[in-house]
């Protein structure tokens, strides 16, 4: 290679740049700010193109023509991200131990069949239609349901020696007959009217003040989390970040849910709903310019960040998470350090079948109906959504976070089609399709170069 | 060798086979502590297989183990773990994907409040152990698969001390080691010998049998050649017994 210029050697190691010294002092984990990069690029996207394509057609800027950024369709978003977040923080527990569930979407079909049969035909006669019992009960019936599906597959797969791929296809067909068998095929409806409240929408949301309170308690768990770190490292006599570096992670972390609770108040109720409520309580009074209501966060999205909360100290935090991890980078060795990865596996499957159970649930709440075909085309769309987030199918390497970013990635990719007017199913496969292979591709390409 | 108290560990008659082929063949075995015993033979001798029995890696199909005279049920890992049976297998056994305090606490992680995981405790103590075995070890926060050959084999020989073994088996624990790795590994069993601990040190190498163990076991084929003491019979011997199965008066 002797015809490349010479350059004078750089000094790069030794003085990193501003940013690879920002990265290093605050410990942020590199991929993830990848993805989060390319989640507001595709964001940017969908909603500067209609601007520009207006422009480039001659009929001049107008800003008002991006739909993507918006309150109202973040809000949207992110009720639409919560189910696959849900299963998708399961999946990844799943294919961190090098197993596959392809049943996931059969098991919301039928547990949210369950559901639906016992809060509209079995419970009413027995405790009296409306009885806060009722929506009470159909939930746990779901969540079980799905825990013991689940064990039945970890059971075949841990026990009988059948690979996963396999039960959970069989699984897959099985549950999906099952929950056409449950009620022959008809529709389920409507649902409680509490259990309905679990799908969101305007009135199954907790409003301004209930997102500030979230809100609020968010950025305590931020700062607690961060001082907490810091002490810990002090005991043990470890380096500690910067004092600048705790700050902007402070800062960022508030931020961001600040942030959140701005966009979700900034979301009103729709003028129809508002009209119902004031009809059904006359004593409101309606300023003039008509009633505003913050929306706030909605119940499926707080409840996918429980669940993900739940998740992240399960996995980080807890030996069970600690041997997730063993078993997926060697399971000889978890076997050989005396840890049940038969019994392991078993709990893993039964924990992602209680979580599609759950997703069920906002699923079957958010149509107000219980359907057969609930939950159809899930599997892959949890898959995706783990595999994008960073979990790798060779096991051993995943992270709550990512699955829930990767599922708000392809929820983004799906609604941004729409919203660009390829609403059409066809574009919008071809767009989810490309952006896996793409996504995984980028992150080989990341790791080969991080190794 | 004075070795007339009760034995630290005795397998007797042990016997286990797999489809068919007899893998270990009625063999008896015994350690002291404060002992080293080599165990010798080809590769598929039964060595390893005969050793996994006590680990509890592998259930014996027949006779029984004794330690310290009394009959001990081994049926998994755990159980040779609270014998304390610690085990530095030849594929080192470490999952990849932690780090080395995760690695050297599997399965018995320190936990804090609440049953939640003490990682910075973990890797205090790790810190301390590697100080003692491998000074130079400064890679606690990356997996170990980012680690060389003999730095996976100190944390793996890190997690067998660690938890207060008195009974240690290592499956040829030198293999993958350069020769200054390989000295401090044989220094540290001259130590650990020195606090009393039961060695038993499957090894292809002669030299560092002669040098390290005071009794050498031979296998070939499932069954045990022979028993020497170390210090009464020559190389040759014991490579007669290696390769042609040729038990010396010396041998019982």
């Amino acid at each position: 290679m002797t015809d490349t210029p010479t350059h004078a050697p750089q000094s790069t190691d030794a003085q990193p740049g501003p940013i690879a010294r920002f990265i290093r002092d605050t410990e942020l984990d590199t991929r993830m700010l990848g993805m989060v990069g390319a989640l507001l690029m595709i964001w940017c996207v969908f909603h500067f193109y209609p601007i520009i394509a207006n422009l480039l057609s001659g009929n001049g800027l107008n800003f008002g023509l991006g739909l993507f950024i918006t309150p109202r369709n973040l809000w949207n978003l992110s009720v639409q991200t919560s189910m696959t977040g849900i299963m998708a923080t399961g999946m990844v527990l799943v294919i961190i131990t090098r197993n596959i569930d392809l049943s996931v979407g059969a098991i919301v079909g039928v547990t949210g069949m369950a559901m639906g049969i016992m809060q509209v035909n079995v419970l009413p006669p027995i405790l009296g239609l409306g009885n806060p019992m009722i929506w009470i009960v159909s939930v746990l019936v779901g969540l079980i349901l799905g825990a013991l599906i689940g064990a039945f597959h970890g059971w075949l797969i841990a026990y009988r020696g059948i690979p996963s791929f396999i039960v959970t296809l069989g699984g897959m067909l099985v549950w999906r007959g099952f929950a056409f068998l449950s009620a022959d095929g008809k529709t389920i409806a409507p649902m409680d009217t509490t259990f309905a409240l679990l799908g969101g929408g305007p009135t199954g949301s907790v409003g301004a003040v209930g997102s500030w309170i979230v809100g609020a308690l968010g950025c305590i768990a931020v700062l607690w989390i961060l001082s907490a770190g810091r002490k810990s490292r002090r005991k043990h006599g470890f380096p500690l970040r910067p004092n600048w570096a705790e700050t902007v992670l402070a800062l960022l972390g508030c931020g961001a849910v600040i942030g959140s609770v701005l966009v979700v108040n900034a979301y009103t109720w729709p003028k129809g709903i508002v009209d119902a409520y004031v009809k059904a309580n006359p004593d409101v009074v309606v300023p003039e310019g008509g009633l505003e209501i913050s929306t706030g966060f909605a119940i499926p999205v707080l409840i996918l960040i429980v669940v993900g909360i739940l998740m992240t100290i399960l996995m980080t935090r807890t030996r069970f998470g600690r041997y997730v991890f063993a078993i997926g980078g060697n399971p000889e060795a978890a076997a050989l350090a005396g840890i049940n990865t038969k019994w392991m596996t078993l709990k893993i499957f039964a924990l992602m079948g209680m979580l599609a159970g759950l997703a069920a649930v906002i699923s079957a709440a958010r149509l107000n109906a219980a359907t057969n075909a609930l939950g159809t085309l899930d599997e892959l769309y949890v898959i995706a959504s783990a595999v994008v987030g960073g979990t790798s199918l060779a096991g051993g390497v995943g992270t709550i976070y990512g699955a829930i970013i990767g599922a708000l990635v392809m929820q983004s990719l799906q609604t941004g089609m729409v919203l660009i007017g390829y609403g059409d199913g066809s574009y919008r496969m071809i767009a989810v399709g490309v952006a896996l292979v793409l996504a995984v591709y980028l992150d080989n390409l990341y790791r080969q170069k991080t190794k | 060798m004075a070795n007339t108290g009760t034995p630290l560990v005795e397998m007797r008659d042990i016997s286990i086979a797999f489809g068919g082929i007899k893998a270990v063949d009625h063999v008896t075995i015994d350690l002291h502590p404060g002992e080293v015993v080599g165990l010798l033979g080809h590769n598929g001798a039964g060595k390893s297989t005969l050793i996994k029995c006590l680990s509890g890696a592998y259930k014996a199909d027949a006779g029984e183990i004794y330690i310290n005279g009394s009959r001990a049920e081994i049926n998994n890992p755990r159980d040779a773990r609270n014998y304390n049976i610690e085990t530095i297998y030849q594929t080192l056994a470490l999952a990849d994907n932690l780090n080395a305090a995760s690695n050297l606490f599997l399965g018995r992680e320190i936990v804090g409040a609440g049953g939640t995981l003490d990682d910075s405790a973990m890797e205090a103590e790790t810190r301390k152990i590697m100080a003692r075995l491998n000074p130079n070890f400064r890679k606690f926060n990356v997996p170990v698969s980012a680690l060389s050959g003999g730095q996976r084999q100190s944390v793996a020989i890190a997690r067998a001390v660690y938890f207060n073994a008195k009974i240690l088996i290592m499956d040829e624990p030198t293999a993958a080691l350069g020769p200054q790795e390989t000295q401090m590994v044989a220094e540290l069993i001259q130590e650990l010998k020195k606090q009393g601990l039961g060695i038993f040190l499957i090894e292809h190498d002669i030299h560092a049998v002669m040098d390290l163990c005071d009794r050498a076991v031979v296998m070939k084929n499932g069954q045990r050649v022979g028993t020497v003491n170390v210090n009464e019979v020559t190389d040759e011997d014991i490579l007669g017994m290696i390769i042609m199965g040729k038990k010396p008066a010396q041998a019982v």
